[in-house]
């Protein structure tokens, strides 16, 4: 299919589809982390994930305006501002929904989908009648647009570097958190034995909310990002909820690691498929290779090894 | 008919008064008749008359349905058909309703699922007995409620361009059936642009696959090429691949029919791919992208890109300048009027037109009533219905500007035909 190109456009193109798959990798990761470590570290699933990104996502939209209005000097950093509003008002959320709501249903995987998929309603609703059913437009910083051309061919988006380093930044803070830090060590106890942890003197219920806020506020900061490739409205959270299920379901529930594994493989796949086939096309045979795998592995790509 | 009615109205019957009453009849004659041919809002047919299936008409009011998902997923694009038909409702009103009757709506909500549009569309019918009912907008909604319509004959005027094969006794199409859509826009960018080559590619549902379709024979009839074309899941929000096969095959037209959230993606990845649509290498030519959808992809991502319509907000006529107006003084200064907005704002118009042709509501009446109706007042300027219940109307091609509307830079000269069952493009 590729006769009638020379191999420099050849080469520029593979290139260029590599990156692609990077940023769709990163994408997913991005997306999946926060997901992860609630499903990971409590044994909740947060449907309402997709939400909370949202949260981020409106969050930024505001802040956008504020800067536009009140610091039109400052508009070109206003972004960073908006990424750090968008974890601390979604980690706040977060720790009140914990409060309020998961920690009465915490015996009962099921209850907490259901009762977060509620939630989920609730807050696309919020949306719908504070910001109106239409989608909002998040104006950038004029440097944040368009791309960096390495050649005449190859040319590199601007945003999609941005979120590759945010992706290793944000993964990065996570795994010291997780495995480098006192907080980390208690939350690690925590997963593995509840009672003993909190036998010898952890205090096994802020443990629990302030890992809920934490994955909630990832969820904010992801959303934040996605407002510089996505759309920005109530039910906007929806289209990425299947992707982030199936990257930590496939890259084993409880496992960091894994959900990295894993978006690798599928965004990987994805991207190289989507190149030679048609895009739905390659999202089907996508599904059913992670269908097929997890057929063979139900536990995910890694799974914990803990005495049950 | 007004004379008459008048005379059976008189509780005059002593024939003392013949000779009084039949010079009162020779007055009125005359004056009924100035008064029919001024205004028809003034002739108040008793509802015996005008009614007689049993419709929800009253001696002065008369109910329709209003039937569009105002939650969920597709309320982003119907909260636009909604606001236009309460206005076109209100507007009627002040003229003084039709046949004399004030129009009262009983709103429901289809909530973005098929199933529940069906359901509340059987309840409009059948419990609330609506004279007409104003809704849908995805082609899913419209096969949902179309049994229900031809069932309990009612009659549903359906706002939004579609890809036409269909053709219903109960519905009228008051948007573009894919044709009037696609070939006028494409005919444009072949003379005007010279474009050869052309990049498909679509959401994937029956829309955008049957537009593509159109697209493709048309092209292929013209002895052009179509270099790719190529399908997203709804919802999908990663473009780059697809943007980098687009730059490797450098077509000179990027045909694209992505709709909802998808869209918002692809034009803002488009633009950070390096992708200057203003430089029309390639030129992008959308018809799924009104004003209603730049609010959310944002004017400076898609500056320069080409959309083939029947209206834009900018149009420069008088009847779209006092129906902005009125638009925005009823829902706020900031808001945008897409192409379906405009063409939801026809159908109580157009209902009105052929109740009163009919001189009245019964659905069987106003569907013969139908057929040869024309709007001279419509903000896209003259319409008319075709024998097909599908509009004729020109197909216009935008510019859009940064600040989120569209310029107008060609128009067909004539109407063009709707032909929802096209010979050769199957």
């Amino acid at each position: 299919m590729f006769e009638e190109y020379s191999m420099a456009e050849l080469t520029d193109i593979l290139f260029m589809q590599g990156f692609a798959g990077l940023i769709l990798f990163s994408v997913l990761v991005l997306m999946a982390l926060g997901l992860a470590i609630i499903f990971g570290q409590m044994g909740v699933i947060n449907m309402a994930h997709g939400e909370f990104m949202i949260l981020g996502a409106y969050t930024t939209y505001l802040t956008s305006h504020i800067f536009e209005t009140y610091l039109p000097a400052l508009f070109d950093g206003y972004f960073f501002v908006a990424m750090a509003l968008a974890f601390l008002v979604c980690f706040a959320l977060g720790v009140l929904v914990e409060w309020g709501m998961i920690r009465f249903l915490f015996k009962r995987p099921l209850d907490t989908l259901l009762a977060t998929w509620g939630l989920s309603l609730i807050l696309q609703q919020l949306y719908r009648t504070v910001f109106g059913a239409r989608e909002v437009g998040v104006t950038l910083p004029e440097w944040m647009m368009g791309s960096y051309a390495m050649t005449e061919t190859i040319e590199v988006p601007i945003n999609g570097i941005f979120v590759m380093v945010l992706t290793l930044f944000i993964a990065s803070g996570v795994y010291f958190l997780m495995f480098r830090s006192l907080w980390g060590k208690q939350v690690r106890a925590v997963v593995q034995n509840r009672p003993m942890a909190g036998a010898v003197g952890i205090d096994t219920g802020k443990v629990d909310r302030y890992t809920f806020g934490i994955g909630c506020g990832i969820a904010g900061i992801a959303g934040s990002a996605f407002t510089m490739i996505g759309s920005t409205g109530p039910t906007s959270g929806q289209l990425y909820i299947v992707d982030t299920f199936l990257v930590v379901v496939f890259g084993g529930a409880q496992s960091l690691i894994g959900t990295i594994a894993s978006a690798f493989t599928i965004s990987q796949s994805q991207s190289t498929l989507e190149f030679f086939l048609s895009g739905s096309m390659a999202k089907v045979i996508t599904l059913l290779i992670v269908v097929g795998i997890l057929m063979l592995r139900p536990q995910g790509l890694f799974a914990l090894k803990i005495r049950q | 008919m007004c004379i008459f009615n008048y005379e059976s109205g008189s509780r005059d019957n002593s024939p003392v008064f013949k000779r009084r009453s039949f010079i009162k009849t020779l007055i009125a004659f005359p004056l009924g008749l100035i008064l029919a041919s001024s205004t028809l809002s003034w002739a108040n047919p008793p509802t015996s008359e005008v009614n007689t299936t049993g419709l929800a008409v009253t001696d002065d009011t008369v109910t329709v349905g209003i039937l569009h998902s105002v939650t969920g997923t597709m309320a982003i694009s119907e909260t636009g058909s909604v606001q236009a038909e309460k206005l076109a409702i209100d507007q009627i009103n002040a003229m003084g309703g039709v046949l004399g009757r004030k129009i009262e709506y009983i709103q429901e909500d289809g909530a973005s699922d098929w199933p529940t549009f069906a359901e509340k569309s059987k309840k409009l019918l059948v419990n609330d007995k609506v004279a007409a009912v104003f809704g849908c907008w995805t082609s899913a909604s419209r096969k949902a409620v179309l049994p229900v319509f031809e069932q309990y004959n009612g009659m549903l005027y359906y706002p939004t361009f579609y890809e036409g094969l269909e053709q219903s006794p109960n519905v009228i199409y008051t948007g573009q059936e894919a044709t009037q859509q696609i070939i006028a826009g494409i005919d444009w960018v072949v003379k005007e642009k010279g474009a050869k080559t052309f990049y498909l590619l679509g959401s994937d549902y029956i829309w955008p696959r049957t537009s593509n379709k159109i697209a493709r024979k048309h092209i292929e009839k013209l002895g052009l090429k179509v270099v790719g074309e190529e399908y997203y899941p709804l919802g999908h929000t990663q473009f780059n691949s697809v943007i980098n096969k687009i730059k490797l095959k450098k077509p000179d037209v990027i045909y694209a029919i992505v709709v909802g959230g998808s869209n918002v993606a692809f034009y803002k990845q488009l633009k950070a791919a390096g992708i200057d649509l203003t430089k029309e290498k390639p030129l992008l030519l959308t018809i799924s992208v009104t004003e209603d959808e730049i609010l959310g992809i944002g004017g400076e991502n898609i500056e320069g890109a080409y959309a083939a319509m029947k209206y834009f907000q900018s149009l420069d006529n008088p009847n779209n300048q006092a129906f902005v107006q009125a638009f925005k003084d009823k829902w706020g200064q900031d808001i945008v009027i897409g192409d379906v907005t405009q063409a939801a704002y026809l159908g109580p118009w157009l209902w009105k037109a052929a109740v009163e042709k009919a001189g009245s509501f019964d659905i069987d009446k106003i569907r013969a009533a139908s057929p040869g109706i024309e709007l001279t007042t419509a903000p896209e300027g003259y319409v008319r219905i075709h024998e097909n219940h599908h509009l004729w109307s020109k197909t216009r091609v935008g510019l859009a500007q940064k600040d989120g509307q569209y310029k107008v830079v060609y128009e067909s000269e004539e109407l063009i035909e709707p032909n929802p069952f096209p010979v050769g493009y199957q």
